[in-house]
């Protein structure tokens, strides 16, 4: 954490999501920890199945309450989220905090008109009347850069085009000035100038409003653009955690490293071919035992006594900054080495 | 919207012109003469002769069908009978009455039949599979499903005269099956065709409480009902906002369908109630090679199910705004 004076707006302790499925219980999110404080971007990362989408339904309480079992503790500016009522939850939700979903097509309805979509979140939670809602979402559109809003704000979804339609989701999200947003990879689906043109939007409205943001995403480099902090997730738990910088630029777990040395950089040679992470994500059904990313570790014959096949890595986080890894901190240093050369210039 | 419909109205006549020719061929491709039917056991070659010619059966196949189809639109002159104005359907074979007076006798009962019990099968159906797509795997959701497909295992005629037997017969709560028309006595009319409403109904009730649950249970996994939830909407407008707008548009498909057929006439509840609907007038049409009424008849199924074809898209265009009416 970067100020760690400041009370956190978002807490979350030691939660744990699991769902009941016919197969046995699926250990969606293991013990994770976060804190976010008002203003900042945490970017989370990590693999499909990781737990990055559960974790924010979970604090936006969407989860199906018949199959999942939460443990743990999420505290918004002082609330208990997990015991709170529906009535209070949904009071919370889509005003005190939001979220933006990542296909903007299948998310917003496609029965009735943005308008009416955006109004509706207004007029829910400030009781205000129909001709006011409207100049609200108007207004909203407008902010987000949708032009002519007056006459779009009567179009349907399908009448935009895919970066109006993440627009228009964003201006829905923020319609009650939210002071968490969670953003599901908002951009995933975009195009790289329509992509820049959303994260451009984000920075400026949390500028504007002090927003805290959670941001989701698997592309590393989203994550360069607008995170202050990053939280690496593997197999449902936090494997990684620090600034930006010291996550991108000096990893400290093998997963990390594996997800950067699969990315292109813009500075080294061209001719240095990708490394991609051998295997393929865990079951959260049956997880591997230890550190859940030892069978795909290329350093897990380093550490001595097969501890990390035996033993989970504690999570130590100083200063905001840790990782859950059994290497020493000598042994990271010498084993990633090849990673600082290409990376540090 | 007017181009829509013009458009779909020719396509309709275009089809019902088709069907009309087919049947017309495909009576005369089963072997059996109307004529010998009309004409009695001491018939001589002579009076068949005579008898085809009062029929006009006596001209060749296409001919005998464009007098019919010009019948339509320019009336018929019938020589002794008389002149059938247009439009005109021609003559029944068996009896000698006009097609589309009989038709239009018969008519009412079986509108009355057709849309009570769909007014009966679209409340309770659709109701039952909304509780059950709510309550999705509790106890009501039980009772919904296999309800449902019990229901839905039955026989009109089984669970017809049952019903007659105990409901009218033995406890005398309702009447016995009868047809007043709506417009000499409204309360007469429903209380009369109550239990076929009811019988009739309860199958079609079982089929429309699967299709609404599962309708259902499919849109509220739509990505766009969570985003509903996330922004702060209840339960309860999420359910009725947003998914119940997804489920309709199929339902109104099936039911556009399903309404049509039953005006095209319920045969085994007329029969099973002595009712005398389309249905039966359609199945002893065929029984007595009535060429003119079994046209009549089809014809009038056709224009059923092509009409509400129509309306059906013209609905699902209002309900869902990304259909362009073309």
């Amino acid at each position: 954490m970067t100020s760690t004076d400041q009370q956190p707006f978002l807490s979350i302790k030691d939660l744990k999501v699991h769902f009941s499925t016919e197969d046995g219980v699926v250990k969606a999110v293991d013990g994770l920890s976060f804190d976010l404080i008002k203003g900042q971007t945490l970017g989370i990362v990590g693999e499909s199945g990781s737990g990055k989408s559960v974790t924010n339904l979970t604090i936006l309480g969407l989860h199906d309450p018949a199959r999942t079992s939460i443990e743990g503790e999420i505290l918004l500016d002082g609330q208990e989220l997990l015991t709170a009522t529906e009535r209070e939850m949904e009071r919370l939700r889509g005003n005190k905090m939001s979220m933006i979903f990542q296909d903007a097509l299948a998310s917003l309805s496609p029965y009735h008109t943005v308008g009416i979509q955006i109004a509706e979140t207004y007029r829910k939670h400030t009781g205000c009347g129909k001709a006011e809602a409207r100049k609200r979402a108007i207004e909203m559109l407008r902010r987000v850069g949708i032009p002519q809003p007056d006459m779009r704000v009567d179009d349907y979804p399908h009448q935009f085009s895919g970066g109006m339609r993440q627009r228009a989701m964003i201006a829905m999200a923020l319609v009650c000035d939210p002071e968490l947003l969670i953003a599901d990879e908002p951009t995933t689906a975009l195009d790289v100038t329509v992509q820049a043109q959303i994260m451009d939007l984000l920075k400026d409205l949390q500028q504007e409003f002090g927003t805290a943001i959670i941001f989701i995403t698997h592309d590393l480099g989203v994550i360069a653009d607008i995170a202050d902090d990053v939280l690496v997730m593997y197999g449902g738990r936090c494997v990684e955690r620090g600034t930006k910088k010291e996550v991108l630029r000096d990893p400290q777990h093998p997963y990390t490293l594996g997800l950067l040395n699969s990315m292109p950089s813009l500075t080294g040679p061209v001719d240095v071919p990708l490394t991609p992470i051998p295997g393929a994500p865990p079951s959260l059904l049956n997880p591997p035992s230890g550190c859940r990313f030892h069978p795909r570790c290329a350093f897990a014959e380093k550490v001595s006594g097969g501890k990390c096949s035996s033993e989970r890595p504690l999570l130590e986080i100083v200063d905001g900054r840790g990782s859950a890894c059994h290497l020493t901190t000598e042994q990271k240093q010498e084993l990633f080495a090849d990673f600082a050369a290409t990376r540090h210039n | 919207m007017l181009r829509f419909l013009v458009r779909r109205t020719l396509g309709a006549l275009v089809i019902l012109l088709v069907i009309s020719a087919v049947t017309f061929w495909l009576f005369y491709a089963i072997p059996r003469d109307p004529a010998m039917m009309s004409c009695g056991k001491n018939c001589t070659p002579d009076m068949l002769k005579q008898v085809r010619h009062n029929l006009g059966i006596d001209h060749p196949v296409p001919v005998q069908y464009w007098y019919w189809l010009k019948g339509i639109f320019v009336g018929r002159s019938y020589g002794d009978f008389g002149n059938c104005p247009a439009p005109c359907l021609g003559y029944s074979f068996a009896n000698r009455q006009p097609v589309l007076g009989t038709i239009l006798d018969r008519l009412p009962l079986t509108l009355s039949l057709a849309f009570g019990s769909a007014v009966v099968f679209i409340i309770f159906g659709v109701g039952a599979g909304m509780i059950a797509a709510v309550k999705q795997g509790k106890w009501q959701d039980k009772v919904a499903s296999s309800g449902s497909l019990i229901a839905s295992s039955l026989q009109i005629y089984f669970v017809g005269y049952i019903a007659m037997y105990f409901l009218v017969a033995k406890l005398g709560i309702l009447n016995n099956p009868s047809y007043t028309p709506l417009t000499d006595n409204p309360a007469e009319w429903a209380s009369g065709l109550l239990l076929p409403w009811l019988v009739l109904a309860l199958i079609w009730t079982a089929n429309y409480t699967r299709m609404s649950r599962s309708q259902l249970v499919e849109t509220l996994s739509e990505d766009y009902v969570r985003t509903a939830r996330a922004k702060g909407l209840s339960r309860r407008s999420v359910f009725f906002r947003f998914a119940w707008r997804g489920a309709m548009g199929p339902i109104v498909t099936i039911f556009g369908i399903d309404l049509a057929t039953l005006i095209g006439g319920a045969i085994i509840t007329e029969t099973v109630f002595s009712l005398q609907g389309v249905g039966r007038l359609a199945l002893k049409a065929v029984d007595q090679s009535d060429l003119p009424m079994v046209l009549g008849v089809t014809l009038l199924s056709a224009s059923a199910i092509v009409v509400f074809n129509i309306i059906v898209d013209a609905v699902y265009a209002l309900i869902d705004p990304r259909i362009r009416l073309a």
